[in-house]
């Protein structure tokens, strides 16, 4: 808050306006302490008007018009008189100094508005700022405090430690010392009980030799008669020979025992180089193919090939049964490596695994499981609906099944669910019925026309024997007029005829072939046989006939 | 007293008296007898050789050891023997003996051949003070530990060379007890921290340790608890005067096994601690006979057994006994346990379960020790001045 700057405008006398002097103090405030506002009281026109008057009268208005000037000129205004040195008033100039003079004044009004919002605003924030400080001092203040008490406490607790860390040692000096002196103790005793024991040892060797000297007499064995030996043998004298046969037997049985135990010990070996193996197999199973990276098959490459082809190599040779100590050594160090590369396949497996869960994947997870309750809905209502579809069928069963309805359209309803197919069946039936009726009709026209045929070729052999008869007659006459060329292929016409007569009436068939290469081949019995066939022929259309149509009309036959 | 292997088809029986003699029968000739007189040499032991042929005498003050042969009446002596509890060891197939010797305060060990007693080898030990030799029934490794003042344990093979030596720890107090498994696999030491260690033939180091403390928390063991139930008193068959059988079956109590839930805290005593040869640590210990379990028992927690499993090297059962065990031995054939704890019980322990059996004896049988047959039929109950046979029933097998 600085200086303000003090205007104080001389009053102009006025005729008949009341002109009000504005004035302003001048403050000097300190920084931050007591800001006042900076009101200033429009005078009361009174006391203004006193107050106006007391820089023009009616006696100096020339002095003061003057001076109005001279300031209203070098503040830049124009000047009120109409000309420089003359004395009549230009009014519009006046006016004009005074409008801009009012305006300079509003302008300056809110210059010292804005000024005093913002001397506001800033002893706000000082009183804002100077809180604040006074707690952070607080604050300081306290730390400080707590820091000075925790070092006493980790003072002590250093002094306690150091003095925990002293009776530890003294302790363990103690627990030295004391060790040492019962060690010192131990060998005092072991001393003393050495001595005492070879003053025993020599009172017990004095007694030994007593008591042996009174072996002889007194000291005896009396046995019935002697138990035999437990194996059966003889007992025999104590020699070099038997001393050696003893270590031996001794050696014997040693070397027994490392032998089974080595044989055990084999046994486990091979077993565990098998497990080894099956393990070496099993893990590289489980190890992707190749997934190595160039460089690093180039590093492990040759080792890798070497080790695989000296593996196989091995495996080959029964390597389990050699024990030497490179093969054990490739053994376990291939073993090492696979398990090795393992461990590092699934540390890569299990990152892949971590960050899956808790990277970007992430929403494809909300999404899929969004995805997947949404299908879990959709499905329960399928399943709902079904349910119910299947109920409310199982409910019209249940009616259709148990409802009680009177006769009519329970007769109605008895096999309602067979109508229409009985319908059907009905109209299949009829159909069939149809076709029934119209073959046997076809029948009976061809067995008629089977008849007529008959007849008629009866007729025709009548009349073939009585030509040939006649032929006969004349060929004993003339016998160059004898090639009855046509007789045969008009009695080959007729088997064919009769074949496809014989067709349409089935069995006839077979009869009538038969029939026509006989008389084909005997034409010239041909009279007789000719209707003999013929009348051969048909009796067994006649007796077939009837056969057949045994149904129908059998009085059609002849 | 002591018996010959019973599965000797001469069976012979001696006994011997304080002043130096001892007696001699045979079970199958009820005529046959003998005598031997160490005269003024006293007798303090004396036990069978594994060919039941020779006896073994052990004089006064630890003289000597005499070899009387029954078969050629003849005499060894073996000099200085040592005098600590198990000083002879034999080999299980009987072929070997193990004599322990202190000459000029040092330990020596002596093998013999039985056939023939001729001295085999003859090595010292370096042990401060021998306290006892055990053959592995393999043959070819022998024990030999120290006193308990040394926690100490050395291997030897059998021509006398040193395999390994074992020491678990310095100063306390150490080997209380070992037990051989069967298979000669394993070598089980208790010591007065009471601990069990176990060692394997191979490395002969330490595999495992088992600790027996006196609360048992883990759920997968199982603990029987013998418990006392009043017998009924059935009024019908009481008869006037009351016959002494039916007397003495009023006035002992029925027992049986309880299974207890775990937590269990087992009832202990503490030693005192100013006193030799503490009641502290594990004093018994003893193998199955198919290798698969281990039954020891820790003497300030004196009514319980602790059976573990070998295969799996786990606590499998705790058997909590209404007093103090006093021994317990295992069937030569099958898996199951036989105890007794000075009452007139046998306890029989199998994994199908646990039984107590009353033995009907007239009077007080206080059963302090017992000892099987070799074919698990049938088991040998002592009593202080008794004994009594108790056959097991076989079961059919379909």
């Amino acid at each position: 808050m600085g200086d303000w700057k003090t205007v104080t405008v001389p009053v102009l006398p006025s005729d008949g306006k009341n002109i009000f002097q504005y004035t302003s103090e001048r403050r000097i405030s300190s920084p931050g302490m007591n800001s006042q506002v900076l009101r200033l009281p429009l005078p009361s026109s009174k006391s203004m008007h006193t107050f106006f008057s007391a820089f023009c009268t009616e006696e100096n208005i020339e002095q003061s018009l003057s001076y109005l000037d001279r300031e209203l000129t070098t503040l830049g205004f124009p000047s009120i008189f109409a000309e420089p040195r003359g004395r009549e008033l230009n009014l519009i100039s006046v006016i004009n100094c005074m409008n801009e003079l009012l305006v300079l004044q509003h302008k300056n009004l809110r210059a010292q508005e804005e000024v005093e919002m913002q001397h506001l605003k800033l002893g706000s924030d000082m009183d804002h700022l100077q809180n604040c400080y006074a707690k952070l001092k607080e604050q300081l203040e306290l730390s400080k405090r707590e820091i000075v008490g925790l070092q006493e406490r980790d003072r002590q607790l250093q002094t306690k430690n150091r003095n925990l860390h002293q009776l530890l040692k003294n302790e363990k000096d103690e627990v030295q010392k004391l060790q040492n002196i019962i060690s010192s103790r131990a060998t005092q005793y072991n001393h003393d009980m050495k001595r005492k024991e070879r003053e025993y040892n020599k009172l017990k060797e004095r007694l030994h030799q007593l008591v042996m000297n009174k072996k002889d007499k007194k000291i005896a064995m009396e046995v019935l008669n002697y138990v035999g030996r437990a194996d059966g043998k003889r007992g025999a004298w104590r020699t070099d020979k038997t001393e050696a046969r003893n270590e031996e037997e001794m050696y014997k049985v040693l070397l027994s025992d490392f032998e089974q135990r080595q044989k055990q010990l084999l046994v486990e070996n091979a077993e565990l180089k098998k497990v080894l193996q099956q393990m070496k197999k099993e893990i590289i199973s489980l190890l992707p193919p190749q997934k190595q990276k160039p460089k690093e098959r180039s590093e492990d490459g040759p080792v890798l090939s070497d080790l695989e082809e000296d593996i196989g190599e091995l495996n080959k040779e029964n390597m389990w049964e050699l024990s030497c100590e490179t093969v054990r050594e490739q053994l376990t160090n291939s073993i090492r490596k696979q398990w090795r590369m393992l461990k590092n396949h699934v540390e890569k497996l299990d990152n892949q695994v971590s960050r899956v869960h808790s990277g970007a994947l992430n929403d494809k997870d909300v999404i899929s499981r969004e995805d997947h309750e949404l299908e879990t809905e959709k499905l329960e209502l399928e399943i709902q609906q079904c349910k119910e579809m299947i109920k409310t069928q199982q409910q019209l069963l249940q009616q259709q099944l148990m409802s009680p309805c009177d006769d009519d359209t329970t007769l109605l309803l008895q096999d309602c669910y067979l109508l229409e197919e009985k319908e059907r069946l009905q109209e299949e039936w009829r159909l069939f019925r149809e076709q029934k009726k119209n073959f046997e009709k076809e029948r009976r026209s061809f067995t008629e026309a089977a008849i007529r045929l008959g007849l008629e070729r009866k007729a025709f052999e009548e009349d073939r024997g009585a030509w040939l008869k006649q032929q006969f007659l004349s060929m004993s006459t003339d016998y160059k007029h004898s090639e009855s060329v046509t007789t045969p292929s008009a009695f080959l016409g007729s088997p064919d005829q009769d074949n496809r007569l014989a067709k349409s009436a089935s069995r006839q068939r077979k009869p009538h072939c038969l029939s026509s290469p006989l008389s084909a081949e005997s034409w010239q019995q041909t009279p007789q046989s000719i209707t003999n066939n013929s009348a051969a022929s048909t009796p067994p259309a006649r007796d077939s006939k009837p056969n057949q149509w045994e149904e129908s009309e059998g009085e059609e036959t002849e | 007293m002591n018996f010959s292997e019973l599965f000797k088809l001469t069976s012979l029986l001696s006994r011997f008296s304080p002043n130096g003699k001892c007696l001699v029968w045979s079970l199958e000739q009820p005529d046959w007898h003998c005598k031997i007189d160490e005269g003024s040499a006293g007798l303090v032991a004396s036990c069978w050789s594994p060919d039941g042929r020779h006896i073994l005498n052990t004089t006064e003050f630890h003289l000597r050891i005499t070899v009387w042969s029954l078969c050629t009446k003849s005499v060894s002596y073996i000099k200085y023997p040592k005098a600590c509890q198990q000083g002879i060891a034999f080999t299980k197939d009987g072929r070997y003996m193990a004599v322990a010797e202190r000459r000029d305060c040092k330990d020596f060990v002596s093998i013999f051949v039985c056939s023939d007693w001729q001295l085999l080898r003859h090595f010292d030990t370096e042990t401060q003070d021998l306290f006892g030799i055990e053959w592995a029934p393999n043959g070819c490794v022998l024990a030999v530990w120290d006193t308990c003042l040394e926690y100490k344990i050395l291997l030897y093979s059998l021509d006398g060379r040193l395999l390994s030596t074992y020491r678990a720890y310095e100063w306390s107090l150490g080997i209380k007890s070992i037990a051989w498994s069967p298979s000669s696999q394993f070598l089980a030491i208790g010591s007065y921290d009471e601990k069990v260690r176990i060692l394997n033939h191979v490395t002969w180091k330490k595999i495992t340790e088992f600790e027996h403390p006196t609360t048992i928390a883990n759920t997968k063991t199982i603990v029987y608890k013998e418990v006392e139930k009043s017998p009924s008193a059935e009024t019908e068959t009481l008869s006037f005067p009351p016959s002494r059988a039916s007397a003495s079956s009023w006035f002992s109590m029925q027992s049986k096994y309880d299974i207890s839930q775990v937590p269990v805290s087992l009832h202990h005593i503490k030693p005192v601690a100013d006193r030799a040869n503490p009641k502290i640590g594990v004093g018994m210990l003893a193998f199955s006979a198919d290798n698969c379990f281990l039954a020891t028992k820790n003497d300030n927690i004196p009514n319980a057994v602790w059976i573990w499993d070998i295969q799996k090297l786990k606590l499998f059962v705790v058997l909590e006994q209404l007093s103090a065990i006093q021994s317990f031995q295992w069937d030569p054939r099958q898996p199951r346990l036989a105890l007794c704890t000075g009452n007139s019980k046998v306890y029989l322990w199998s994994p199908a379960g646990c039984v107590s059996v009353q033995v009907p004896m007239e009077g007080d049988f206080q059963i302090v020790s017992l000892s099987w047959h070799s074919s698990g039929d049938s088991m040998a109950l002592l009593s202080k001045d008794n004994f009594c046979v108790c056959y097991l029933e076989r079961e059919e097998v379909k």
